[in-house]
């Protein structure tokens, strides 16, 4: 056991050092995601995707807004839970994040060159995309799952009928080109709740492994009525026979409803594009596509180890960590070695794909992370542990309490062919005691051990944003050297770009006043804007003339009830919408300290009563 | 007439400009807190460029703050007439070669030196009018007495920067090639020198 100091100075990053990692933390219920360096904890950023971000503007300004868009509207916040790195042959690229949005089912592309929200795309036929977005080993896919299953097509149908009337889809989301994500195709299953998945590596790759839940198909008192089977299932479902169908044109059409939006990298503008249909795949069609693997207790994880050969489950209620074989299970599918059929789905018996149970693995097993020495680390949830256990036994090795209720834990690399292995992070629900007390909101937090020796030790304890429900980790390599610094003025296409001071002005369009003007240290341009009446609606053009780096400018103008402010990047262009209320002089100014005379960058508008005539 | 030898060093010292087109003749850096990436600008034979894209550009917005005219090289009129120069210099340094005419050498040797001078003395003027030729009108930080001259070759505290001037490869260029000029005529009197002793003695002897 280590001494404290000894932990301290292991985590220790020194004033002006950087770390060694960056770790992309869910943000749970915040709807975004936050970037912390390992081994310090510190807070590096927090990228807004899935919810409103008042700080930046991301979803109230003209430029942002539709990336929030979907078939409801314009959504304001969401769930995000499972931030997933794209790869290349198995392994972290460092090109972008990808996370899900929980609720109101969708997808993100985070681009690691600018740690924007570059793309969403929103998933029909699926309720609560719980089992996304993780990725293919060469981002072929994004995969998604329905937690909750519901009437496919939508219907006004009795939630009595859950067994005749629900279905479950899971998804497959191109992945491979930014701006590109597409639904490739859903395939369509029994109405169980599917909860979480992994995509396979090395030998696996080409399949996709989703646990289930309520096979009783419950639909009240799910605590209860989703409990009672022995055995729920890991569908393990076989995506490259699945476009073999796609190609064999065996996917039917279906009518659908749901948004594409893109940001554009020269414009800064988001747009969304409704798309009408969407490829599903019934298993009866696709014969050899999904198989059913028995696995002990509503299992929630299911995570591949770093060989590719094992499929662990995470059986919340079980008293064993199950471990299936992929080798006995393409065995087993060749002997059809079968217990039965569930809704023409081949389920392979136990024993015939089982490779060994972990036993007394703690209460409430979830999820699963990978070492390079062949062990795994278990997240156990009810006794609030940590469970290391190696492959070449499956026995308990070593096992390190948490504080308190761990549910996702992180290894850097830990879903990659070839993990760090030095450390691992636990994701805890419950704080307590172990901060200084805030009420009765408290912060979630995360525990960092060290996993390099025998047994593994606590380093560092430190409170997050939101819930970390998921993380992971890179190499700072990977990305700190291709930051971009700042946006090229040359570049910007925004329509209402200002390039210089010369090009800045005041149009009149109706009831619509566009005012072009342009941020410098440390002066707007214009600085005074006249000629506004009550009723009109001013659309404050902002672009950033800087071509510096850190150098951003705010703008925020008094009384803005109909947008937030904004925070324009250098080379930049962004629209504040400001709509007057009563006649007046009402001033604005730059909201990020940006220069020793940024007191002085500020500027007044001028509203006159409605109906006035223009003065200039 | 010039040795063999001699002509081939100032046709090297003469080819060897060739290289100013290529490297920059000047760096100045800036060093601020706030700047731990760098801020500085390259002075070329045609060209003033930031040590990174658009660094003159953060340079000039900086100096509106002092009241400093901004560097704009379209309107440097030397950096039009200084490829032409060291053309001239690079043509008629390889002429001398060929001709081997000691006289030649020494006139363009002598060109090099007062071209030399003129381009520093200029350097110096440009430096003197930034940093003197402040718009008192409108500079926003005015400190009484402070002028902004950055340093012909050392470092200077101007405010919050530490201007640095150094030659950069094209000027060490420029000095290795002066410095052949000047060996190929050195070697070439130290034989012809030898030569004339040899021919004093002889009679002596006899």
């Amino acid at each position: 056991m280590a001494g404290a100091s000894d932990a301290a100075s292991r985590v220790y990053v020194a004033p002006g050092a950087q770390d060694e990692f960056y770790t992309f933390m869910s943000g749970g219920f915040s709807g975004q995601i936050a970037v912390y360096g390992l081994p310090s904890g510190r807070l590096l950023k927090v990228i807004p995707v899935f919810s409103q971000n008042p700080e930046n503007g991301y979803g109230y300004n003209t430029e942002t807004k539709a990336m929030l868009n979907t078939s409801h509207g314009l959504i304001p916040w969401d769930d995000t839970h499972h931030p997933s790195l794209s790869q290349t042959a198995g392994m972290h690229d460092g090109r972008w994040i990808f996370i899900n949005a929980n609720n109101t089912p969708r997808f993100a592309r985070i681009d690691l060159t600018t740690f924007e929200t570059v793309e969403t795309l929103e998933v029909p036929n699926t309720g609560g995309n719980h089992g996304a977005p993780f990725v293919t080993e060469n981002t072929e896919y994004v995969i998604g799952a329905t937690r909750f299953s519901v009437p496919i097509p939508q219907a006004d149908v009795a939630i009595a009928d859950f067994a005749k009337s629900f279905k479950g889809t899971i998804s497959f989301v191109r992945a491979d080109q930014p701006g590109k994500m597409d639904i490739a195709f859903q395939l369509l299953v029994p109405g169980f709740n599917y909860d979480l998945g992994r995509p396979g590596k090395g030998p696996s790759h080409g399949w996709a492994f989703f646990t289930t839940y309520n096979t009783e198909q419950a639909y009240t008192k799910l605590e209860v009525n989703a409990s009672k089977n022995d055995y729920d299932y890991i569908a393990a479902v076989n995506w490259k026979t699945l476009e073999a169908c796609m190609a064999q044109g065996k996917a039917r059409q279906m009518p659908a409803n749901y948004a594409h939006n893109t940001l554009d990298h020269n414009s800064h503008i988001a747009s969304t594009e409704m798309k009408r249909s969407v490829n599903v795949l019934n298993p009866a069609d696709c014969p050899n596509s999904i198989y059913y693997l028995p696995t002990p207790k509503s299992p929630h994880g299911v995570d591949i180890d770093p060989t590719g050969e094992y499929i662990v489950g995470g059986g919340k209620l079980a008293t064993v960590i199950p471990v299936h074989s992929f080798s006995k299970m393409m065995k087993a599918i060749e002997a059809k070695a079968f217990e039965k059929e569930v809704e023409g789905i081949p389920v392979i018996r136990y024993d015939q794909v089982m490779a060994g149970e972990v036993q007394n693995p703690g209460l409430g097993p979830l999820h699963n992370e990978f070492d390079d020495k062949g062990c795994a680390y278990t997240s156990v949830f009810i006794s609030s542990e940590i469970v290391k256990w190696c492959f070449n036994d499956f026995k308990v090795v070593d096992r390190v309490p948490t504080y308190y209720s761990i549910g996702h834990l992180m290894v850097p690399g830990g879903d990659t062919r070839k993990p760090y292995g030095k450390y691992v992070l636990a994701l805890n629900k419950i704080t307590k005691d172990r901060y200084l007390g805030t009420g009765p909101e408290l912060a979630q937090a995360g525990q960092l051990y060290d996993i390099s020796g025998a047994k593994m030790t606590l380093l560092l304890d430190f409170p997050m944003i939101g819930e970390p429900h998921y993380a992971q980790a890179i190499d700072a390599a990977m990305i700190r050297d291709k930051q971009v610094r700042f946006y090229k003025l040359t570049d910007n296409t925004h329509p209402w770009v200002a390039r210089s001071e010369q090009e800045t002005g005041i149009t009149r369009r109706g009831k619509t006043v566009h005012v072009k003007m342009t941020a410098i240290r440390s002066h707007f341009a214009p600085d005074n804007v006249e000629g506004v009446q009550v009723g009109d609606t001013v659309l404050f053009h902002v672009t950033n003339l800087e071509q510096d780096w850190d150098v951003p400018h705010g703008f925020a103008a008094m009384g803005s009830w109909s947008d937030a402010e904004l925070l324009v990047m250098p080379g930049q262009t962004k629209t504040l919408t400001w709509i007057p209320k009563f006649p007046g002089v009402y001033p604005f100014y730059c909201t990020d300290f940006c220069s020793a005379l940024h007191q002085e960058m500020s500027g007044y508008v001028r509203v006159g009563p409605a109906g006035r005539s223009v003065v200039q | 007439m010039l040795s063999r030898n001699s002509r081939i060093l100032i046709g090297v010292a003469a080819l060897s400009l060739i290289g100013l087109y290529f490297v920059p003749l000047w760096n100045i850096n800036l060093a601020a807190p706030q700047y731990p990436e760098g801020l500085g600008m390259r002075i070329w034979l045609d060209a003033i460029t930031g040590l990174k894209p658009n660094d003159l550009g953060s340079i000039n917005n900086l100096n509106h703050y002092i009241g400093m005219k901004p560097i704009e090289p379209d309107s440097i009129p030397e950096l039009r007439y200084m490829p032409v120069i060291v053309g001239l210099l690079v043509a008629t340094g390889a002429a001398v070669a060929l001709a081997g005419r000691r006289a030649l050498a020494w006139i363009w040797l002598g060109a090099f030196v007062l071209l030399g001078i003129a381009g520093m003395i200029d350097f110096y003027r440009w430096g003197y009018d930034y940093g003197h030729d402040l718009d008192q009108e409108n500079a926003i930080i005015k400190v009484p007495g402070m002028t902004y001259q950055p340093p012909l070759i050392g470092s200077k505290k101007l405010l919050n920067f530490t201007a640095t001037s150094l030659p950069a490869a094209g000027a060490i260029i420029a000095t290795l090639s002066l410095g052949l000029g000047v060996t190929a005529l050195l070697i070439g009197r130290s034989r012809a020198s030898v030569r004339q002793a040899e021919s004093v003695q002889i009679p002596v002897l006899a």
